[in-house]
């Protein structure tokens, strides 16, 4: 009798505990629902493969890619050409939004500018690059670099700028230097903002390096994409969106690995360590 | 007119400092003529008119007043943080200023305590209380040994692996006191220190500060607002009033050291206590 009111009434922890599975189930369940209803339109409605083809079938392809040779080339490249683009954009992005979050003259001076090339639709200025630049890696990685350097600027400016006050203050009343006020204060300071920027930054070198790909060039995953789009080869299509999204994920995942390390001190990692 | 009006109380000050200028040679810090005008979008305002004093080597100095009475100021004069708009400071005899430069030497003698322990998130307590020699570029062994030796004189040993967020309000005070201690300073700066600690740890704090003070023989000058406070740490209290800041009067404390929290108890505390809360209401 008493265990049958307990289980009815239920306690506070049970319900939560019933409720609050781990998050990584909770998206893995997500996802299955998401696959399985595709799979299931595409079957019941007898849907053309050639425009949704099922998702066990796009997997199958994608898992046959694999084996083969053909796609690792392609991988390597883009790969390539995203890490390049990607590490001009921090070392550039860095130095200039350190410069305009120190100098309110340099960031008055330079915001114009900045703004401009926002304005811009950068995508649009890739048969440019390609006319400058050829067919070769250099106009991808250059796209890789321009997209990624925009929140990278940003974020590392505003990292500099919010410095907090009574620290400066601690390290004027030491004397330190300039360069140890950087080194010491401002840099470790800025660090989760630029490093905010750099996950920013690394989605876009790959979105970056493939548009490059895909509007000219021989070599790459969007090379691949567009091969296979003439062809009206959908299922290798989707197989490689697929094999994109996972280079992507692998990119983004380590980024935010790098946080635990680099930032071990900071709120945004310390609150993943208590639960 | 007005700069005649602020004058007078500035001479008598001066006076009454030179009747012990006997003991020149030994004071730690001493305010001569100093004035500090702020310049605001509304015009200069007078945050300090013309002040004198000289802080004694091994005195332990409490700054209090209303506020907006220049408290805070003339510690951050005294710290080099702000420039004098006229006057001339001498720590240890030497001229803080020296060509429109603070002088590094000076600048070394003091250590600043600020009311907020402002350690660095992204360094560990021992780091942060050792800030000071790295930046002097002392190797990393020795600094370690330094900071853990002033963690046990704080008494936050145990704490030394700890990220700031990890420590209670007074355990980071207490870090940034060992900080400010870090390259021996003569001089220690504190600028209410314990304001935004609550009354029972602030107390605890209170006979931290005078053990630390005894167990280092520094030349300490406090600001507060707490008028209890000032009465059981102080050798003298400098009592500074409003618009524009001024030194009132300076007050002579002497209880026999150490003091404990029945000191507060005592007739002579009470007198003291009731003399300042009618100085600063008024």
């Amino acid at each position: 009798m008493a265990d049958a009111t307990k289980a009815a009434n239920g306690t506070p922890e049970r319900r939560r505990g019933g409720l609050s599975m781990p998050p990584w189930l909770a998206s893995t369940l997500l996802l299955s629902a998401f696959l399985a209803g595709w799979e299931g339109y595409v079957r019941l409605a007898d849907v053309n493969w050639f425009i949704l083809p099922p998702p066990s079938v796009v997997l199958q392809k994608w898992v046959d890619m694999l084996g083969g040779a053909k796609i690792w080339f392609h991988t390597w490249i883009t790969v390539a050409e995203t890490l390049l683009g990607f590490a001009f954009a921090v070392v550039i992005g860095i130095a200039f939004g350190a410069l305009m979050g120190k100098m309110r003259r340099v960031e008055q001076t330079l915001h114009p500018f900045v703004v401009a090339t926002q304005v811009v639709p950068k995508i649009a200025l890739v048969p440019l690059f390609i006319v400058w630049f050829g067919f070769g890696l250099t106009p991808k990685v250059v796209i890789a670099a321009v997209l990624a350097f925009f929140p990278i600027l940003v974020n590392t400016t505003l990292g500099f700028k919010s410095v907090d006050r009574g620290h400066r203050e601690v390290m004027m009343s030491l004397n330190a230097s300039r360069w140890q006020t950087v080194t010491q204060l401002e840099l470790p300071s800025a660090l989760p903002y630029i490093l905010t920027g750099m996950e920013m930054g690394i989605v876009l070198s790959i979105i970056g390096a493939v548009v490059g790909e895909f509007l000219g060039g021989s070599q790459g995953l969007g090379v691949l994409a567009v091969q296979e789009m003439n062809s009206f080869n959908t299922t290798a299509l989707f197989a490689i969106i697929i094999h994109l999204s996972v280079v992507g994920f692998i990119f983004y995942a380590v980024l935010v690995g790098c946080r635990r390390f680099a930032i071990p001190w900071h709120e945004s990692v310390l609150v993943h360590k208590r639960d | 007119m007005d700069s005649e009006d602020s004058g007078a109380p500035g001479d008598s000050e001066k006076t009454e400092q030179s009747d012990d200028s006997a003991a020149a040679g030994s004071r730690a810090i001493e305010i001569a003529d100093v004035e500090k005008q702020f310049v605001t979008r509304h015009g200069p305002i007078r945050a300090l008119s013309r002040t004198n004093l000289g802080v004694r080597r091994g005195e332990f100095t409490v700054l209090i007043g209303p506020s907006g009475c220049g408290k805070t100021t003339l510690l951050r004069l005294i710290a080099g943080l702000e420039t004098p708009t006229s006057g001339e400071i001498r720590i240890g005899g030497a001229p803080l200023w020296v060509a429109g430069q603070r002088d590094a030497a000076a600048v070394a003698e003091m250590g600043v305590v600020f009311q907020d322990p402002n350690l660095f998130p992204w360094l560990t307590t021992i780091d942060n209380i050792a800030l000071p020699l790295k930046l002097r570029g002392v190797a990393k062994a020795e600094r370690h040994d330094r900071a853990r030796a002033l963690c046990r004189l704080v008494g936050i040993e145990g704490f030394e692996a700890r990220w700031q967020s990890e420590l209670s309000g007074g355990m980071r005070q207490r870090a940034a006191i060992a900080r400010a201690l870090c390259y021996e300073p003569e001089v220690l700066l504190m600028d209410e220190p314990f304001g935004a600690l609550d009354a029972i740890t602030r107390d605890t704090m209170n006979l931290e500060l005078q053990r630390i003070w005894m167990a280092t023989a520094k030349t300490i000058v406090l600001v507060t607002h707490s008028i209890a406070e000032a009465v059981f740490l102080a050798d003298r209290i400098v009592l500074l009033s409003a618009r524009p800041g001024r030194i009132e009067q300076v007050i002579d404390v002497d209880f026999p050291r150490p003091r404990d929290l029945n000191v507060q108890s005592l007739p002579e505390f009470l007198e003291i206590r009731e003399f300042l809360r009618d100085r600063l209401e008024n």
